[in-house]
């Protein structure tokens, strides 16, 4: 647990509280911590008893093969998925009973593996959508138009074209959200999660299908949010791009934590290095591998099979 | 035979409606204009729960209960001598409140009572959509039993029959010139609502996408509330001014009129506010052409096969499905 000495790099943290020695981890600095997080579907455990903590003002990357229930942990935090045990506390407080709009609130934001935008607003409008979250105006106000509601609609636009511009997709602003180029959907997305003010940014591979070059950018901007203050979780399979970009690198393998470190640490570790390479992606091959300190492997070649289609399902007949 | 007599029926009424088109067609666009108001309702409540609240023509009819209230609050009966001027203004605006605050009302305790449990338990829609029936039985028996199964008249407000202005030689009388604007007034007024209010906007982002909407930080309940109260505001619009137009109520008057403002809101597509606007004239204004062709007791048969002629060559209507597509 060598993280605390990265952190203490990071600058222009607003709320970095007194430097942190190694293990201190408690009070102010603890932004989130999942502790024993237990998600089943079925008999399917797609996280079990997993800790995890982030601290305010880092980049924590998640990574994992296929179905390790990284975008389970996203679910859970965000309230999407109702955990099976476990709890997950924000600011020290446990939030797995507040609805989603009410974590959003608390200072929570996600973007999608799939990008979800309101595919018939414009972009500015998705964006808007974000900045209304900390917004207030009632039912009355608007109808009557007080002022209020005015000075509200005026910063919502002016702050949407903000994060339009912060993330270079100024010019699209107007365009309905459906017909913007992929990779500006995927930054859109950013912008729209970044208006809600959020204290931690959750960021679902969003680099999925960019060439290098746009990858870069995005390292850079992701860089960038981070030093404006942000907390980023950032799921990414790229691995030059996670390792390159985070403070610390927490690693899920089958829905457990199997390691959790500096990147460099990461890397160096057996266990990941056999999560990657030791355990193919075909099940055949699963099963021919034998793993070492990965107890039953047949065992775990079926949650494979089941945990990756549930837990990255999307949960479309819900609300 | 039985071909010649209705041809001669038709070309008779061809005439009919040649020489009186401009009569049937401020009459079909007042109603319509009544059927888009009411059906904006529905569509509001379909974008954004998929659900068709078939007790909205009861929030209908409450609102021209209200309205009658109203007047009879103020002392009016049907004999007495009409208003003009900023009286009549007064008296109007004060019956379109108390309507529109009644069916509002109503529409949010629906809401609550028949639809919010059953969503808290996380029903199926077939659920919901039999309490909404339900719902509308048990309002409706209601009314039945507290006034009494006969129309109730409502007051002359003021001279309606009075001339505003002629169109190609017809005569188009005020209530019918109260009617059309007020009506297109407040649909404008909503669709600034939900297009340029974070509310309304709010209100779209949950149709277009309702697990995004609420991981972004709006709050589904508030939205689902602020809906219904659109639609019952609206609903109350309406009641006062079919009062207005056709001075009556009792307490099934919401059916046949809610059914065909589903009828317009499914037929402009559901979901989709200007399509409710667009219906509801539509509709009115072909109902009204058929009745002069036809004779005025095929009125209903003409509105519903126009809606399944549409429906077959446009399933999600005249402009599509989707609260989102409201805008521009």
């Amino acid at each position: 647990m060598a993280e605390a000495t990265i952190l203490s790099d990071s600058p222009s943290v607003a709320s970095a509280g007194p430097e942190s020695g190694p293990e201190s981890g408690s009070g102010s600095q603890r932004l989130l911590e999942l502790r024993h997080l237990t998600m089943r579907f079925g008999g399917v455990h797609a996280l079990n008893k997993v800790d995890l903590h982030i601290d305010r003002g880092e980049i924590l990357g998640l990574i994992g093969p296929n179905g390790a229930g990284k975008t389970t942990v996203f679910n859970v935090i965000t309230g999407v998925y109702d955990p099976s045990g476990g709890d997950v506390l924000f600011e020290g407080r446990s939030i797995v009973k507040r609805k989603r709009y009410q974590r959003t609130k608390l200072g929570i934001a996600r973007t999608f593996q799939n990008v979800r935008l309101f595919s018939e607003m414009s972009a500015l409008e998705n964006v808007m959508v974000g900045v209304d979250a900390q917004h207030h105006s009632s039912v009355g106000g608007a109808i009557l138009r007080l002022g209020r509601q005015r000075r509200e609609e005026r910063e919502a636009h002016e702050r949407g074209m903000e994060l339009l511009e912060f993330m270079g997709i100024a010019r699209r602003a107007h365009q309905t959200a459906r017909n913007l180029p992929y990779g500006d959907q995927r930054r859109l997305e950013i912008a729209r999660a970044m208006a809600t003010r959020p204290k931690l940014l959750l960021l679902d591979e969003p680099a999925a299908g960019f060439n290098p070059a746009e990858k870069a950018d995005l390292m850079s901007l992701i860089g960038r949010i981070r030093d404006d203050g942000y907390t980023v979780l950032l799921i990414e399979h790229d691995m030059s791009l996670v390792m390159g970009i985070s403070d610390r690198v927490a690693v899920l393998d089958f829905g457990e934590k199997i390691a959790d470190g500096s990147p460099a640490s990461v890397q160096a570790d057996q266990r990941v290095i056999e999560a990657y390479l030791g355990v193919p992606s075909d099940d055949e091959d699963l099963l021919a591998s034998t793993g070492p300190g990965a107890p039953g492997d047949a065992e775990h070649a079926e949650h494979a099979e089941h945990a990756e289609p549930v837990g990255r399902a999307e949960p479309a007949g819900e609300g | 035979m039985i071909a010649t007599v209705v041809l001669a029926s038709l070309s008779e009424g061809a005439r009919l409606l040649r020489d009186n088109f401009w009569d049937y067609t401020v009459t079909g666009a007042t109603i319509g204009a009544i059927y888009s108001l009411v059906a904006l309702g529905y569509t509001l409540v379909y974008g954004v729960l998929r659900l068709i609240n078939f007790a909205h023509s009861e929030i209908f009819m409450i609102g021209t209960f209200g309205a009658l209230y109203a007047t009879q609050w103020l002392g009016f009966d049907p004999g007495d001598p009409k208003k003009t001027g900023i009286a009549l203004i007064g008296v109007l605006l004060f019956c379109l409140v108390i309507a529109m605050a009644v069916s509002g009302a109503s529409a949010v305790v629906l809401e609550r009572i028949a639809y919010r449990p059953l969503r808290r338990r996380g029903s199926t829609r077939l659920a919901a959509l039999i309490s909404a029936i339900g719902a509308s039985f048990a309002i409706s028996e209601a009314f039945a039993l507290w006034r009494g199964r006969n129309f109730e008249q409502f007051p002359r407000l003021f001279d309606k029959t009075h001339t505003v202005f002629t169109l190609f030689g017809y005569d188009v009388r005020a209530d019918q010139v109260l009617i059309i604007l007020s009506a297109l007034f407040m649909m404008v007024a909503l669709d600034q609502f939900v297009r340029r209010t974070r509310l309304g906007r709010g209100v779209r982002a949950v149709a277009q996408n309702s697990e995004t909407a609420q991981l972004m930080g709006v709050n589904i309940d508030r939205v689902i509330v602020l809906t219904f109260l659109l639609g019952g505001l609206m609903a109350g619009g309406a009641a006062l001014l079919d009062m207005v137009f056709l001075e009556q109520t009792r307490y099934n008057i919401g059916f046949i009129l809610g059914v065909k403002a589903f009828t317009a809101a499914v037929l402009g597509g559901i979901g989709n506010l200007r399509g409710a606007l667009l219906g509801g004239f539509v509709l009115g204004l072909v109902e009204n052409y058929g009745s002069a062709l036809f004779g005025t007791q095929w009125k209903d048969v003409i509105s519903f096969t126009l809606l399944v002629a549409v429906l077959m060559f446009r399933p999600t209507g005249l402009l599509g499905e989707s609260l989102g597509k409201a805008r521009a």
